[in-house]
């Protein structure tokens, strides 16, 4: 019984896998040009008209009809081109710097408004808190919460 | 304590201004590279930079120093480049007339793919040597801001004369064969 219920978890999964990966179908050679930069204008290339900007959109086109994924293809163009062709940097080796930095600046900011949010709040619970009310505005209090209350 | 946390981020803030600064300093520097051209104008001849680059035309790499003792005629094309298409027959011509004297015309391709840069070779004849550049990471440091442009480099690896441009008119033609002979003199 658990055995069938082992198989039945695992041909879920693969099923569930192909599907996922039916689902993305072939690389967008829309998307591919947003995310890679011309060599000559450096800028991406759905907005280049360069020759070398329209030799690469046709390269792209060529390599998805041969089933190439998109990774693929944004390897091979790095391999001619260099990394700079990428829109993003590489989540690895120098380029993880880009991505991390903004990370960690968003972390020391966070780090920054808790501090700074925690010294308010200590500000505000002085000792004075804590030292008894004044007798006659305490009976003036206690006189005006009579009144309401009556 | 509020005080001091003030002053360290407002260190912070200045460290890191003072920071992209230096940094948009290094990197107007590493693009300029001197401007070869203007600098072979003035007479100057100024030190042709070195670099190592994949060969098109074999197999293997080129080193540009190791070309010391010859005088050099760098061509920088790329396949896509119209006016490059006119020139390549004038350069083939250059290196088939000059390489017994010691001349080697170096071809360097950038910002191209391989196949069309073998394409464009087979298709004009090319026999000289072709090194390839494909991030174009060599074009800062000769100052290179179109296709083509030319280098006459003498012996000594020393920039005698620079062309922005094709080679192609006729007066452009007899000072690049001027400047080859003043770079095989020197």
């Amino acid at each position: 019984m658990r055995l069938q219920a082992l198989f039945l978890v695992v041909g879920a999964l693969i099923a569930s896998g192909a599907a996922a990966a039916a689902a993305a179908g072939p690389p967008n050679a829309a998307d591919l040009e947003a995310e890679l930069v011309c060599p000559v204008c450096e800028t991406t290339l759905d907005q280049s008209t360069a020759p070398v900007a329209e030799r690469m959109k046709a390269f792209i086109r060529v390599r998805i009809a041969a089933g190439d994924t998109e990774q693929e293809i944004k390897d091979a163009l790095v391999g001619e081109f260099g990394p700079g062709v990428l829109a993003t940097p590489p989540r690895s080796g120098f380029g993880l710097l880009a991505w991390l930095l903004p990370l960690a600046a968003l972390v020391a900011g966070a780090i920054a408004v808790g501090l700074l949010i925690r010294s308010w709040s200590r500000r505000r619970a002085t000792p004075e808190d804590d030292r008894p009310l004044d007798p006659q505005l305490e009976r003036l209090v206690d006189e005006e919460l009579a009144r309401f209350d009556g | 304590m509020a005080h001091r946390a003030k002053l360290v981020a407002q260190g912070v803030a200045v460290g890191l201004v003072v920071l992209l600064f230096v940094l948009l300093a290094w990197t107007l520097l590493m693009d300029e590279g001197g401007d070869l051209a203007a600098a072979a104008a003035r007479g100057e001849r100024p030190q042709a930079p070195d670099f190592t680059l994949e060969r098109l035309d074999r197999e293997g790499d080129l080193t540009l120093s190791s070309l010391e003792g010859k005088a050099v005629v760098l061509n920088v094309w790329a396949s896509w480049c119209i006016p490059c298409k006119d020139e390549a027959p004038f350069l083939e011509q250059v290196w088939q007339q000059n390489r017994s004297r010691g001349v080697v015309v170096v071809g360097l391709d950038a910002k191209d793919f391989r196949s069309d840069a073998r394409r464009f070779m087979k298709r004009f004849g090319l026999t000289f040597p072709i090194v390839y550049d494909g991030p174009g990471d060599t074009l800062g440091s000769y100052g290179v801001t179109g296709f083509p442009e030319t280098f006459v480099i003498d012996r000594e690896g020393k920039v005698v004369e620079a062309f922005a441009g094709a080679v192609n008119a006729t007066e452009d033609r007899a000072r690049l064969r001027a400047a080859l002979e003043q770079a095989l003199t020197s």
